[in-house]
């Protein structure tokens, strides 16, 4: 069953898969075929199928119609055990590891065995083989605590191999890896279809598909648009494929000027500790003006989340102020925030933005709750949520069968539609907006980034924090740069580009910004 | 090898599981419990005849059935107000005895006052001492996040010696002073008794319609009011009501408090409805608040539901008593309630995955 070499070639075909979910057609006739020692992209927007795709071909899901084929042979896996056992293995977007075993007994868990206690010695033994095969490097006696995002899942990849894997998916891969190791990534991934195993790469991002793939299937609304070679094809025909228009990620046109001395936000002085009490925030001062989109680029974790957090009232400033419209807004009172005019769309949409498990309705209220017309003598309205929460649907298009539907059904476009529609109808003076895009497809990204641009055309001034510097450079006005707590850097986007902005993120300096 | 049924997660709960699962729940109880039956020797079918018989089928068992639900149903909503939003409140048996203690005081103090007036305030100090009695836990919690499971289970006891000192170990205002030999409380007069409300030959306990009412008001506080939406978010999401400025804290320590009150109602209800007198022994006995986290579960923290599930348990409960005897074994209807709650818990499974039949067919089919 378990073996270090590959015998056996695998292609995998799956034809006319039809799968369906109550009041949804997942896979709507997907046909796919990968083909032993290449990386086949499954490439397609939020909701195309790719996942339930990879669940049926994993043996998670049954697939209401359609054949799932290894070398010709009609299979039928009941579960992912069973699929590995045929040798196809996934690894998830989330890691499904023990946090306080090791990697090898993680690697070893689950394994059947005749023995009541765990052969450890020779398991580290071909784990260490095996990772020098690949040139993934993983410490087999490392626990997984202690391991960085990138190494557990280079943890779950070996696991995958020890089971005998000739097929690997993987999804969403990159979504939690920094660029550096994803680039590791690829170079493993390359060197496993080298030795003749397959690689199935889901992703919705073009630039890494173009840089891994040999093929790419394109999955639209659950149907398969096309199979075509990498190499003939191109990023801009892929998102054509993908999105079934053409899409421009170019910098938007703006129908008002920013008025940066009209000033909306003005943060003076703030410092403010992490949730572990180290200092996060070191004398931050910034001003934002009217109609205008100011962005914060960092590497996260350089305390602008802690920032958005001390803006909205949710996180206590050690020192300094924060002002709106030139009224000082008092320290770490979210109601006292939200009152004075900022609204926040923070970056965990679903849990903090958001409540999952409530409806479309409920959340839609999440902020106005406390008064008129959503409240009446502490009772709620519910014709009147309702009605506000069907007009507001329709406004911002959320694609959803009604207004009671729970956030956690919606895809990720619409999620962060409800809750931009909720945030921009508060009618806001300041907007702090983090990684408004983040995980998001083509189409959802156009439509966020122009409802974004609305608002501060309406005279909004937004504080746009993000990683993604072809955001920052399409939409922003001004560009901070935050390192370790501090900003470094204050450029007109006009005037920026990306070497010098790189080199600020990284904690280097300009020699014109010097002083 | 393989088992021929596989559980899917399901993607929505459809509405019907709400009765769906609470009836097949307890038809699987009913199964396991005619196994057991069946293997001591017993004729499940007319067993189960039986309870229906002395339980339900006619207006006096259904009247002595809703004196066993009334206590039920206090200590169901109790837990599931708690529940709602995440609060395990185990402590529904202490607060109800403290509801009891503070109804039993009003019920003596303002003896001489009108009936009306002596009703009012045993349900305003039971709500007030069982209500304090949990906030205990919610100020422990809020303060210091100790786990509420562990506090309010242990002031069960603290609860229960409290009420024995006060009938056994000491002059208390609440003991006898003409008890001798055996130490009792004080009887309340006639007027503090809370009378039945007959409805043709249908005796309801005044406290029953209390918890009606109970429930009707924390269905409409938890599903129509801003304090209710507060809850669920702070149940569902933390983090999210951080970021809406809802404080939990509060928000813990006043549910707790609710959840304390509507189990001391219980307290007062026993004393006014049943008892007229503080019985630190008899109350003990009973295991109300226990059976209450019973209720909850089965009715799926719905307070509505509670009532009818508290009815139904009630009725279970009534004719144990009146059955109990050589030919019917005194444990059984405790065995019930048992494989009862067991397959509840088990049944809840059903509502976050489905079965589906294990086939060569491509198709499942939905079980």
């Amino acid at each position: 069953m378990i073996s270090d070499n590959i015998d056996s070639k695998l292609t995998v075909t799956m034809n006319g898969i039809v799968k369906r979910f109550p009041g949804v057609v997942a896979n709507d006739g997907v046909n796919f075929e990968a083909r032993a020692g290449e990386v086949h992209a499954l490439l397609g927007e939020n909701g195309a199928g790719k996942s339930t795709l990879s669940n049926v071909l994993t043996g998670l899901y049954r697939p209401d119609e359609g054949t799932v084929s290894l070398n010709d042979e009609v299979v039928h896996f009941d579960s992912p055990r069973i699929a590995l056992e045929r040798g196809i293995g996934m690894v998830h977007q989330h890691f499904r590891l023990v946090n306080s075993f090791t990697v090898a007994e993680n690697i070893i868990l689950g394994e059947q065995s005749s023995s009541l206690f765990m052969d450890t010695a020779s398991a580290v033994e071909r784990i260490s083989a095996l990772a020098t095969q690949y040139g993934i490097a993983v410490d087999p006696s490392a626990r997984i605590w202690q391991l960085s995002v990138g190494e557990q899942q280079r943890v779950e990849i070996l696991k995958a191999l020890y089971h005998g894997a000739k097929v690997l998916i993987l999804d969403e891969p990159t979504a939690v890896l920094t660029p550096q190791e994803a680039d590791a990534l690829f170079t493993v991934l390359r060197s496993m279809v080298a030795e003749g195993r397959t690689v199935i790469f889901i992703s919705h991002k073009l630039d890494e598909v173009m840089a891994v793939a040999d093929r790419v299937t394109v999955l639209r609304a659950g149907k398969t648009v096309s199979t075509i070679e990498c190499a003939t094809t191109s990023t801009r025909e892929l998102a054509r494929l993908m999105v079934g228009r053409d899409v421009v990620f170019d910098r938007v046109i703006r129908a008002n000027h920013a008025k940066p001395d009209n000033i909306v936000l003005q943060v003076s002085n703030i410092d403010a500790t992490d949730d572990r009490g180290r200092q996060a925030l070191k004398s931050i001062s910034l001003t934002i003006g009217e109609s205008e989109i100011v962005a914060i680029a960092g590497v996260a974790g350089n305390g602008q989340r802690e920032l958005a957090e001390v803006i909205s009232g949710m996180r206590p400033a050690t020192r300094g102020t924060i002002a709106v419209n030139n009224e000082v807004v008092p320290n770490s009172r979210v109601r006292k925030a939200m009152t004075a005019g900022i609204s926040h769309v923070p970056e965990d949409r679903l849990h903090t933005g958001l409540v999952a498990d409530h409806s479309i309705e409920d959340n839609l209220i999440l902020k106005s709750y406390r008064g008129a017309p959503i409240s009446k003598m502490s009772v709620l309205r519910r014709r009147i949520i309702r009605a506000q929460a069907k007009e507001t649907i329709e406004k911002y298009d959320v694609k959803t069968p009604d207004t009671i539907t729970p956030i956690r059904l919606l895809s990720g476009g619409n999620v962060q539609k409800v809750l931009l529609a909720r945030e921009f109808d508060s009618l806001p003076s300041v907007m702090v907006v983090s990684s408004p895009t983040r995980g998001l497809d083509v189409g959802a990204i156009e439509n966020v980034r122009k409802r974004l641009v609305d608002a501060a055309d309406s005279g909004v001034g937004v504080l746009l924090i993000s990683e993604d510097l072809e955001e920052i450079f399409a939409l922003a006005d001004r560009i901070l740069v935050m390192y370790e707590g501090s900003i470094v850097g204050n450029i007109p986007a006009a005037e920026a580009n990306r070497e010098s902005i790189g080199l600020l993120m990284g904690g280097g300096s300009l020699s014109a910004e010097n002083n | 090898m393989q088992s021929p049924l596989r559980l899917e997660r399901r993607l929505t709960q459809p509405k019907w599981l709400n009765w769906g699962v609470p009836l097949l729940s307890l038809l699987g109880a009913l199964i396991l419990g005619g196994i057991v039956l069946f293997a001591t020797g017993k004729n499940p079918i007319s067993v189960y005849a039986r309870i229906v018989e002395r339980g339900f089928a006619s207006t006096d068992a259904f009247s002595r059935t809703l004196i066993s639900a009334t206590p039920f149903a206090f200590t169901g909503l109790a837990a599931s107000v708690a529940f709602r939003m995440g609060l395990i409140n185990i402590g529904g048996e202490g607060q109800l005895y403290l509801g009891t203690i503070g109804a039993a005081f009003a019920g003596i103090a303002f003896q001489d006052q009108p009936t009306a007036v002596i009703i009012a305030t045993m349900i305003i100090f039971g709500m007030l001492f069982g209500g304090a009695w949990a906030a205990i836990v919610g100020i422990l919690k809020a303060k210091f996040s100790t786990n509420e499971i562990i506090t309010s289970l242990m002031l069960n006891y603290v609860a229960a010696i409290f009420l024995d000192y006060l009938i056994f170990n000491s002059s208390s205002y609440w003991r006898d002073p003409k008890s001798y030999g055996f130490p009792t409380g004080k009887r309340l007069t006639k007027n503090a008794y809370w009378n039945d409300i007959s409805i043709g030959s249908i005796e309801i306990p005044f406290g029953f319609v209390v918890a009606v009412v109970a429930a009707v008001i924390v269905w409409f506080l938890y599903n129509r009011t801003r304090f209710g939406y507060e809850v669920g978010v702070i149940a569902s999401s933390p983090n999210a009501a951080r970021y809406a400025g809802i404080r939990a804290r509060w928000k813990i320590i006043t549910v707790m408090a609710l959840s304390g009150a509507l189990a001391g109602l219980g307290g007062a209800s026993d004393v006014g409805d049943f008892r007229h007198v503080l019985d630190a022994k008899g109350v003990q006995i009973s295991g109300y608040g226990y059976t209450g986290i019973v209720v909850a579960a089965l009715a799926r923290l719905n307070p509505l539901s509670a009532i009818f599930v508290a009815v139904f348990l009630g009725g279970l409960s009534n004719a144990g008593y009146a059955l109990q005897g050589p030919d019917f074994p005194s444990g059984l209807v405790g065995t019930l309630q048992g494989l009862i709650l067991f397959t509840a818990v088990a049944g809840e499974i059903l509502t976050r995955y489905r079965i589906k039949r294990q086939n060569t067919i491509a198709d499942g089919v939905i079980v």
